[in-house]
């Protein structure tokens, strides 16, 4: 029986997107990252081309959680009450393709932080790194429509991606993201009907598809990673197969969903079963994302250093082939 | 990719004589496609039609067994490429290496904890497969000999010298051990040990075209249980052979590649062994063999396996009953939801969050989220006050307070009633992470 190699013919290709942007374009940044392009599924280079490789972005909040769980006490407790040595730690010592600033100080039962002060520290994160930013919103949505806008407009031209538009609050977000130049993070809760009308929304308002990355929430190992991970497969078939308004890059939490796992948190004296939690924490975040990577997500953001080193080098193995 | 009913059709005799118990042969053929029916039902079937169909009837990839008895692996009879399509059956089987050269003390203890690893995750007991001995000459022998006798778990016996492995079935072949196995360079005499102990048989390729070719030799030789292994050895290739040799079986049915694979851990860092073999789980391996069996690398392993091979129509679910969040008390509040394993997971990390102690009140909604439950009538007032008598809710707690999910608001008049207006029914959050403020603000009501 003579072998013949199952190539598939897709028909259509993952759109590319690039954030930040240099002083040639108008930003400040040093360095930019393009992600998407994809004309195959994931890691398959014997039928296809991924540009890019996926990236990693750290993520950064404007106020620390009440408590962390030892290991992340450990590796961000010194910086974690600054923003910006915070963004620098993870660019210096991490080698953060993004960083991910999240402005949870902004939810009125946290902080309750004025427009003002979310976008004093988006400057503060800015001019700490030269890498391209993500900006987060807090979740609660009259607030993120206060201070987006703001955060949009300190950021203006440097071409962030800015989070997030959802179905039932996406007017004020992309028409910031328009105005500002930006780009703009969808999100949908595990629905991939719902992603698409996001992204029927948000363009029908003006916005290019190009300048879209979907965020379609996520699972973390344990606790509905598999809904995640096939969701995230379907989308990128659909955009394989053609499918223009699912054929936007993905993004993925992965530090902040894999760290509320017990298996993650719970320390060696609770659960000495499970082996020390310095190694258990570490390797459910990388996991976590190493999973979603062959989903087809672009762009994981991540807490710990030595997940996102461990993820790095696993897209280091995974995109250089001996073949 | 099976035959149409159309196809099997025109293998038939065409009589349509009823005796299969339908009344046409092409309404049999219209149920042998959709595996309803079987040919041995027709009793004028020819010959040349039943091996034409049998062949194409086949599964795509073979059903392989490993070992025997209750802890036997079986590997393949796989049907898609991603799981949302229909599901995955046969996990992954986790092995764990031994090395042979190890002391004979040292060996029995390993094989013992591989047998005995077990972890438990939303109601399953997640286990390892099998021990894989690794090593030559006779410490190779010896260390099959006492895997034949002490592993509770199948065996897989690693050795590419004839006569060693010869020897070392002599004493394990009763246990039907994957034998790993064949290259171009033993084939002949691994595929006739396979025949005479009738044991599942590795076929390890040069290259992807190597191993068709070696496959189909090994098939010819009598060898009929194969197990792949592409010879690749980095991440990134393994899983690119994965993918073709799982394509090629299902879409082109590619009979050489019809059968499961095996995969073997290469880093040097647990950590990153962790990955590597999580990528081999989630794409199509049907053994992962580990260098290394730390409990934290084995709890996560299990995980991966766990979350990729649930069927995706049938959501885990977390047994019904009164659930204890933090150490609540008498004077702790009630939450009611459903038992949907997503749903609890989430209202509990968010009851944890909030740092009251609770308790949860879980109904059997057969693993269905607040609004679906609720809209399928399976979260209703009757079904939530019948619970809260069964689990004795009332005992717990010295108040008379009920909250339930926002999204079932409706459902609070009713559910008094029900419970013969003894209890009052707080109306909570719409979405689960609106528990914290909520307990905070609202609580004691």
């Amino acid at each position: 029986m003579p072998f013949e190699m199952p190539v598939e013919k897709w028909a259509s290709t993952v759109n590319e997107v690039t954030i930040g942007a240099t002083s040639e374009e108008g930003g400040t940044r040093t360095s930019t990252v393009t992600v998407g392009g994809d004309t195959t599924l994931p890691f398959l280079d014997f039928e296809g081309k991924s540009p890019n490789r996926p990236v990693v972005a750290m993520e950064v909040l404007d106020m620390p959680p009440d408590e962390w769980p030892s290991p992340l006490e450990d590796a961000l407790g010194k910086v974690c009450r600054d923003p910006a040595a915070w963004a620098r730690m993870c660019v210096d010592e991490v080698g953060a393709d993004l960083i991910c600033l999240r402005l949870v100080g902004a939810h009125p039962e946290r902080g309750d932080r004025s427009p003002e002060e979310c976008a004093e520290t988006v400057k503060t994160v800015l001019e700490a790194v030269g890498v391209p930013l993500i900006i987060w919103g807090c979740g609660d949505a009259d607030k993120d429509n206060e201070i987006m806008p703001r955060c949009s407009e300190a950021a203006a031209g440097e071409n962030c991606l800015l989070g997030s538009a959802v179905q039932d609050n996406y007017k004020t977000i992309t028409a910031a993201c328009m105005a500002d130049g930006h780009k703009l993070i969808t999100e949908a809760p595990l629905d991939i009907n719902i992603q698409k009308q996001v992204n029927i929304l948000t363009t029908d308002m003006g916005l290019d598809p190009s300048r879209i990355i979907m965020y379609q929430s996520t699972g973390g190992l344990g606790y509905g990673m598999e809904y995640a991970y096939s969701i995230m497969e379907r989308t990128r078939l659909a955009a394989l197969g053609g499918d223009k308004m699912l054929s936007m890059p993905m993004l993925a939490q992965v530090g902040s969903e894999a760290w509320r796992a017990k298996e993650a948190r719970a320390p060696e004296e609770e659960a000495p079963q499970w082996g020390p939690v310095s190694e258990r924490g570490v390797i459910w975040e990388a996991t976590t994302a190493n999973c979603f990577l062959h989903g087809g997500t672009h762009i994981l953001v991540m807490w710990h250093p030595r997940a996102a080193q461990l993820l790095r080098k696993t897209i280091d193995s995974l995109v250089s082939q001996e073949s | 990719m099976g035959l149409t009913g159309l196809d099997i059709f025109k293998q038939l005799p065409k009589k349509n004589c009823g005796e299969c118990g339908v009344p046409t042969c092409l309404a049999f053929a219209m149920k042998l496609a959709q595996k309803q029916a079987s040919l041995d039902q027709c009793p004028y079937v020819s010959d040349e039609a039943k091996t034409a169909l049998e062949g194409a009837s086949a599964p795509p990839i073979k059903l392989v067994t490993i070992g025997e008895g209750d802890r036997k692996l079986e590997l393949g009879n796989e049907t898609v490429l991603f799981r949302h399509e229909e599901q995955f059956y046969h996990p992954t089987g986790i092995a764990v290496l031994v090395d042979a050269s190890l002391s004979e003390e040292e060996i029995e203890a390993r094989i013992k904890a591989v047998g005995e690893v077990s972890f438990e995750r939303v109601g399953q007991i997640l286990t390892l497969d099998a021990v894989a001995i690794s090593g030559e000459g006779d410490a190779f022998v010896k260390a099959a000999g006492i895997a034949a006798e002490k592993s509770a778990v199948p065996i897989i016996l690693i050795n590419e010298d004839p006569d060693t492995m010869g020897k070392a079935l002599q004493t394990a072949a009763a246990k039907r051990p994957l034998i790993c196995g064949a290259t171009d360079e033993n084939l002949e005499a691994m595929a006739a040990l396979a025949k005479e102990h009738n044991c599942p048989l590795v076929v390890r390729g040069k290259d992807i075209e190597g191993l068709a070719a070696l496959s189909e030799k090994a098939q010819a030789a009598g060898a009929a249980d194969l197990v792949l292994d592409s010879g690749a050895r980095t991440t990134g290739a393994v899983l690119q052979n994965e993918t073709i040799i799982r394509r090629a079986a299902l879409r082109k049915r590619f009979r050489p590649f019809g059968f499961p694979t095996i995969t073997f851990t290469q880093s040097e860092d647990p950590s990153e062994e962790v990955l590597e073999a999580s990528t081999y789980i989630a794409k199509y391996a049907g053994i992962v063999v580990l260098q290394r069996m730390e409990p934290w690398q084995l709890l996560t392993l299990v995980t991966v396996r766990q979350n990729i091979y649930t069927d995706p129509q049938k959501p885990i679910q977390v047994a019904e009953g009164i659930y204890q969040i933090g150490t609540p008390d008498e004077n702790s509040p009630v939450l009611v939801t459903t038992n949907f394993s997503l749903t609890y997971f989430t209202v509990e990390g968010d009851v944890e969050a909030s740092k009251v102690p609770s308790w949860a009140v879980v109904v059997d909604t057969e693993g269905t989220s607040v609004l679906t439950a609720w809209a399928a009538e399976k979260f209703t007032a009757e079904v939530i006050a019948a619970k809260v008598k069964e689990f004795g809710v009332g005992d717990k707690v010295k108040h008379r307070k009920l909250i339930i999910p926002g999204h079932v608001a409706v459902l609070s008049g009713k559910l008094e009633e029900e419970l013969g207006y003894e209890w009052k029914v707080l109306v909570g959050p719409r979405e689960s992470s609106g528990i914290p403020s909520f307990l905070r603000s609202s609580w004691p009501g």
